[in-house]
């Protein structure tokens, strides 16, 4: 007869809690159609490489050079020349209307000031209002065009040799060499999904009971706070365990995501990080005082984690102070464990401080839960 | 030993007194009638009493615990059923059971879900969702659950509200045999015809516990003398008497008219001056009932909660 914990009483809650969960169809399917559905959708849809953007040409003589440097840029498959403007006037109408995100000006003069080693020039205007859409194009820009000139003069081989000698910059896109996004995107999908229903689900576990009546009930029958908390939050676990498969499978099969680290240790912290979110979702639910509020709290913890995390916007791109603020997202940790193990093969010692992370905030979240948790109804 | 044995209960929500040093005690095996208007803190009183709200002021002891230390121990003894249904409406009435059965920790589960739907002839039922069922078979259910782990106190939180007359006489009948057996009752009701049934009454009006004994006790102590007047156009007899000296109440009851005042010679002298008027109206002494001392403690009561 413990009275602070009983594995019995624990069981009492969560067959309750499984009957519950079985009963509630709707939610049910959602918790496990949802992650498909969303990692099909983003898996598919994000692309932080776009490719084939709409370019209008500018471009009033048609001499070799001109056409090289149209066909180089096109070839990159950056660039779609589907508009050919007649004026600068009109391609500038273009780009304001969105129909275009480059304007690519090739004056008239190109072709003889090339001839004449004249410091040829040409114009390419993006439309960074979305800078990342541009990103992409013109960081090729510098050296296909100057090898697409040199090729159009017969040139290549003495370019070749003059740059001899010459600083040679050699980059290896490691883990992820054709730069695929869907590499960096499933991973923090799962993330990003497992937080979606974890946190939600358990943020309405009290509110619920509150709301239905039924709290009064429980509280008046002898059952402690941490039996409660586990009673709510291990069903959600399996649910997780679920999330998990389901993802990963489909990661493996519909996107070719290259798994190249250990499945246990994969797996062991996705616990850990499931935990995480449970006991978060949880703790929100003993601060919430109706399913209304918690909707909200989640929301306004959601937002941040998933702009600060690292799974939309380059994480080190942040500054400085809103790194350390990305810090207290068990997201940002999950993050950077999952793209470790699973692209780049890291072992335990790599990823070891991130699961301290998350551990941490276990135990954070179930410490202030268990403060909260108002065991009268005072 | 008291079953219920607390002193000087004070609780506030916000600036208001909802309970106001409420003294109360109820003896091993007694059925005690908790009376009082809406919002008279019965609730408030019944959930310190089994742990769920902590009081600002006072003390006590329910069988024997400390109220503010020995919460869990009373949640173990008590069967408490809440004015709300507050069982799982998605669950069928045998998990619901199964569920109480298994965090007060019986053994055998099975044993004692299958007695207790057999004792409470809820066992043809023992496959339904709560959620579906009438507001007879929920509160059915509800002492059901509250009973199976043979608690030695029963608090009642108006359970007979919205239940049809045969349900709360069955239910009623229950009530006994559990006292019988050595049960402790604690219940709160509206009904008068219910507070008849009980041992004892307590009345709770505005946080403060107004009156409390055998029934025949509580009318007796409130001093209450009664009329009855009968003959035609008693609706004008009424008017002329609302608001006279020595007249408390005036209530017609079908063809007749019951008068109830506190100060005796103030109300005969003002029915003597109706038979004068009134020739053909007569007038003889009536029987206060525990209605008309309610109807008394209510009107003379002040409403803290305005």
């Amino acid at each position: 007869m413990n009275a602070v914990f009983s594995f019995a009483r624990l069981g009492a809650l969560l067959i309750k809690e499984f009957i519950q969960m079985r009963r509630d169809r709707i939610t049910f399917a959602m918790m496990l159609g949802v992650p498909l559905m969303q990692l099909v959708l983003f898996g598919f849809a994000i692309n932080n490489d776009p490719k084939s953007l709409p370019a209008a040409l500018v471009a009033t003589s048609s001499d070799p050079y001109t056409r090289a440097m149209v066909s180089a840029l096109q070839t990159t498959g950056y660039y779609r020349f589907d508009h050919v403007a007649q004026s600068a006037e009109e391609a500038e109408f273009l780009m304001a209307r969105g129909d275009v995100s480059f304007v690519v000006t090739i004056p008239a003069d190109f072709a003889r000031r090339v001839e004449r080693g004249d410091n040829p020039q040409i114009l390419i205007e993006a439309d960074a209002t979305d800078p990342a859409v541009a990103s992409g194009a013109i960081s090729t820009l510098g050296t296909v065009a100057g090898q697409a000139l040199l090729r159009a003069q017969g040139t290549q081989d003495a370019a070749r040799e003059a740059a001899h000698g010459q600083l040679d910059v050699v980059v290896h896109r490691r883990y992820n060499p054709e730069g695929v996004s869907q590499y960096n995107i499933v991973p923090g999908l799962l993330g990003v999904i497992l937080q979606m229903t974890m946190v939600m689900m358990t943020a309405m576990a009290l509110t619920r009971e509150t709301e239905r009546g039924t709290m009064e009930n429980l509280l008046a029958m002898p059952s402690s706070p941490a039996e409660i908390m586990l009673g709510k939050v291990l069903p959600f676990l399996v649910v997780g365990a679920v999330q998990v498969v389901v993802v990963l499978v489909a990661a493996k099969l519909l996107f070719g995501i290259p798994f190249v680290g250990s499945l246990t240790l994969l797996l062991s912290s996705v616990l850990v990080f499931v935990l995480s979110l449970v006991l978060l979702g949880y703790t929100i639910s003993t601060m919430a005082r109706s399913q209304m509020q918690a909707m909200q709290l989640t929301f306004f913890f959601f937002l941040p984690s998933l702009l600060l995390s690292g799974f939309m916007f380059p994480y080190r791109g942040m500054p400085g102070w809103a790194q350390t603020f990305g810090e207290i997202f068990p997201l940002t940790h999950f993050l950077r464990i999952t793209r470790a193990v699973m692209l780049k093969g890291a072992e335990l010692p790599a990823v070891a401080t991130e699961i301290g992370w998350l551990v941490v905030f276990v135990a954070l979240f179930a410490g202030v839960a268990l403060v909260r948790f108002r065991r009268t109804l005072d | 030993m008291n079953a219920i044995d607390v002193r000087g209960l004070v609780k506030r929500f916000g600036g208001k007194t909802v309970v106001d040093h409420v003294t109360m005690t109820v003896a091993e095996g007694e059925i005690v009638g908790f009376l009082g208007p809406n919002g008279s803190g019965k609730t408030t009183t019944i959930r310190i009493m089994c742990g769920l709200l902590t009081p600002d002021e006072g003390d006590g002891t329910v069988l024997g615990f400390d109220i503010r230390t020995d919460a869990l121990k009373i949640k173990r003894e008590v069967g408490y059923m809440t004015q709300k249904f507050s069982f799982y409406e998605d669950l069928t009435i045998g998990e619901n059971l199964e569920f109480v059965a298994r965090l007060y920790q019986l053994k055998p589960v099975e044993q004692y879900v299958a007695r207790t739907l057999e004792e409470l002839g809820l066992a043809s039922r023992r496959n339904q969702l709560a959620g579906t069922l009438s507001g007879g078979w929920k509160q059915r259910l509800a002492l059901a659950a509250c009973i199976m782990h043979k608690p030695k106190l029963l608090l009642l939180d108006e359970p007979t509200a919205g239940v049809d007359p045969k349900a709360r006489r069955e239910f009623w009948d229950e009530i006994h045999r559990l006292a019988d057996g050595g049960l402790t009752v604690l219940v709160s009701t509206h009904y008068m015809d219910e507070a008849e049934r009980c041992h004892r009454i307590s009345y709770i009006s505005y946080g403060k516990m107004l009156a409390t004994g055998t029934v025949d006790e509580v009318v007796k102590n409130a001093g209450l003398t009664t009329f009855v007047l009968q003959g035609p156009r008693l609706d004008q007899v009424a008017t002329a008497l609302q608001g006279r000296p020595g007249v408390d109440q005036v209530a017609p009851f079908g063809a007749t008219l019951h008068v109830v005042g506190s100060d005796r010679a103030a109300l005969e002298k003002v029915l003597a001056d109706v038979e004068n008027e009134h020739k053909d109206v007569t007038v003889t002494p009536g029987k206060t009932s525990l209605e008309d001392v309610f109807i008394q403690f209510m009107s003379g009561s002040k409403d803290n909660m305005a």
